[in-house]
């Protein structure tokens, strides 16, 4: 430890900077799935698309040297996955939960098929703010560098909160979620919605990723993520499909996934890998405590395979 | 590649009728069963092949050495069939409850948490006959990753959690669990760059099928898989599990036990997960270590899907999925492709076969008069 004035502090104040660095994937993927669910369709490829994301981020990070064209690329591959999602689940007869598994396969395979030469090289990372400038504490600072990522992510819930209580766009998302027919009745493709929510949501998590390969941890590997898009699928269910409370579960998400390292560092190491499996059980006690067998889900979409 | 699935379908199509003109209407869904995802498959290898090729790989040989790398030599039918096994066995995983309506996904965990379990009954009863030790292992196996997904099964049924992310969940978990085990409480102090736990001892390994390398887990799959076939299709327990996946409500009626049902139908199907744990523990590994998370649960995802959840057909599907993946080594060597094109043509394959569902009594010529 180098600052030993702060002593057992260090856990505290790595799991508050893990709560703000590690969140961000968790955001913006429960961000992006909460709109796509809200259509009324789920789709579990958003692990698939978070590694694409991060693959594409830094790939293009790499060849122009901007962060930023990276992030945007990351987007437009998870829209394009996204696209195919809808475009699939749009056949008659198709389950959207095993096209999820598929592109879940597919998107991890693809990644790492196209990502084998990016592993050697250093792409430009995306650049933080310093809110710790106050400070003269080094965990302090560190705990507060910001991705700009993260600040969008916090905008995002908000602003999706407001859309789809008053905007038009918001409502027709809520009536394909909740009743298709109606949907219909008023004129309204309900595959187009879908495929545009789809979209939307797979641009999101594609972001998502962007941020695992160009800021935290900030490198491309192939074990960048493992479940993290699964869990933040998870995370909206019991975030009861509002963009808000998918903020706070998100940021309760990335402190429970920096305590393991967070102990490590102030010399806990027995249990490192139990520690590290912390949101995965976090996710399922919440999901054991929120559900029942009894009725559906309050605020759950009418349309949701996943909860009839 | 589609082609040739079409012309086999005009043969279906044209001979048959002119013997016997009742033939399409009584067989027709079976000649969908195996056309459709034939085709599915092949489309999936043509667009892999354009894929490679715009890598600047030549397709042909693409399809050449993956030929040879599975089912060229006896050799490589040798590494297709014991890659086959585990997979049978995941398979079955995801098949059993499906039956039941049910998404299962975890069976990498319940792999994992059966090789963990059959490797400690091994290492417990140390000295022993190998005989004892091996049933011993395939016991704890199947009770280890049976309970794995049971749990899966209970959250959904008395929690209405969600089984397929459940079950995702608990992969992660169950290898966070083999990870601090490994590590710590059951690692061989000997094991310095990749922690392991003691071997279970050359002894008590089940060994090769006579004349050939292939291990005895194949033969465990083959009987796990024609026993979830009897059961589903020619039991009382089978019939009531396909009531309850057709309509639940009607189950209740008629007075199913749907509880027991679920939860039983989830052990079973971790238990055959389980056992692809301690087959790859006491045929391949000789111990428990990270090496097993080597993806067996997740391809036997794809062969159930593949298979359209039927036990006997896993067979056939495994193998066939089974010789993908062997050949990757040779298309690794030969054709300097990463070792992700198997992930890839997996991925490829599964997205085709899902598309194909919406293809099921649409083919004209399948349809009969009536």
């Amino acid at each position: 430890m180098a600052d030993g004035s702060i002593g057992l502090w260090t856990v505290p104040l790595a799991v508050l900077g893990g709560a703000i660095r590690v969140s961000t994937p968790f955001l913006f993927v429960s961000l992006g799935e909460c709109i796509t669910e809200r259509s009324g369709r789920i789709n579990l490829g958003l692990e698939g698309t978070l590694v694409m994301g991060a693959m594409s981020a830094y790939g293009i990070s790499y060849l122009t040297g901007s962060p930023w064209l990276g992030v945007l690329a990351a987007g437009i591959t998870g829209a394009l996955l996204g696209a195919l999602h809808a475009g699939i689940c749009s056949l008659p007869r198709v389950n959207d939960v095993a096209v999820g598994i598929a592109l879940m396969l597919f998107g991890t395979g693809l990644a790492f098929y196209l990502g084998k030469p990016l592993i050697e090289p250093t792409a430009p990372r995306l650049p933080a703010i310093d809110f710790g400038w106050w400070s003269d504490i080094p965990q302090v600072r560190a705990a507060l560098r910001v991705n700009v990522l993260f600040l969008i992510g916090v905008a995002l819930a908000p602003i999706l909160y407001w859309a789809f209580r008053t905007t038009r766009w918001g409502l027709l998302i809520r009536t394909a979620g909740e009743s298709s027919d109606a949907a219909r009745a008023m004129g309204h493709s309900v595959l187009l919605i879908r495929l545009r929510a789809t979209m939307v949501g797979g641009f999101l998590a594609g972001i998502g990723g962007s941020f695992l390969s160009l800021f935290y941890p900030g490198s491309w590997n192939e074990g960048l993520s493992s479940g993290q898009g699964i869990t933040a699928v998870a995370l909206v269910i019991f975030a009861r499909w509002d963009p808000l409370l998918c903020l706070w579960a998100s940021l309760a998400f990335g402190g429970a996934a920096a305590l393991g390292p967070a102990l490590q560092s102030v010399g806990v190491t027995s249990g490192y890998h139990l520690f590290n499996a912390a949101p995965y059980i976090l996710t399922l006690a919440i999901m054991i405590i929120t559900c029942s067998p009894k009725r559906t889900l309050t605020g759950a979409p009418a349309e949701l395979s996943i909860t009839r | 590649m589609t082609t040739e699935a079409a012309d086999s379908a005009e043969v279906a199509g044209t001979i048959a009728p002119a013997a016997d003109p009742g033939f399409l209407q009584r067989h027709g869904g079976t000649i969908e069963y195996v056309l459709i995802p034939g085709a599915a498959l092949a489309g999936a290898l043509v667009v892999f092949g354009i894929f490679v090729a715009m890598f600047g790989k030549n397709p042909l040989d693409l399809y050449f050495y993956m030929y040879y790398g599975a089912f060229g030599t006896w050799f490589s039918w040798q590494n297709t069939l014991t890659r086959a096994a585990p997979l049978i066995l995941t398979a079955l995983c995801t098949a059993l409850p499906a039956q039941l309506g049910m998404v299962i996904i975890g069976g990498e965990g319940a792999l994992l948490i059966g090789a963990l379990s059959a490797t400690s009954a091994a290492l417990a009863l140390q000295g022993m006959p190998p005989l004892v030790v091996q049933i011993a292992m395939i016991i704890a196996g199947v009770i280890g990753g049976g309970l794995w997904i049971m749990l899966s099964g209970a959250l959904r049924q008395y929690r209405g959690v969600n089984e397929t992310i459940s079950s995702l969940l608990l992969v992660y978990i169950a290898l966070a669990i083999l990870n601090h085990l490994v590590e710590g409480a059951m690692r061989d102090p000997a094991s310095l760059n990749k922690p392991s736990t003691r071997e279970i001892g050359a002894a008590n390994m089940i060994g090769s099928i006579p004349g050939t390398d292939v291990h005895w887990g194949l033969v465990f799959g083959l009987i796990a898989a024609i026993a979830a076939y009897i059961l589903i299709y020619h039991t009382v327990f089978g019939f009531a599990a396909r009531v309850a996946g057709g309509n639940i409500r009607a189950a209740k009626i008629v007075g199913l036990g749907v509880s027991k049902l679920i939860l039983t139908v989830c052990f079973l199907a971790g238990g055959a997960a389980g056992l692809a744990g301690m087959v790859e523990v006491a045929a391949v590994q000789g111990r428990t270590n990270a090496n097993l998370a080597a993806g067996y649960g997740f391809t036997g995802i794809l062969v159930a899907f593949l298979a359209r959840q039927n036990p006997l057909a896993i067979i056939p599907v495994a193998i066939l999925l089974g010789g993908i993946s062997a050949s990757g080594g040779l298309l690794q060597r030969r054709l300097g492709l990463p070792d992700a094109s198997v992930l890839v043509l997996q991925g490829i394959i599964f997205v085709f076969v899902l598309a194909s569902d919406a293809l099921y009594g649409r083919i004209g010529f399948l349809k009969g008069k009536s």
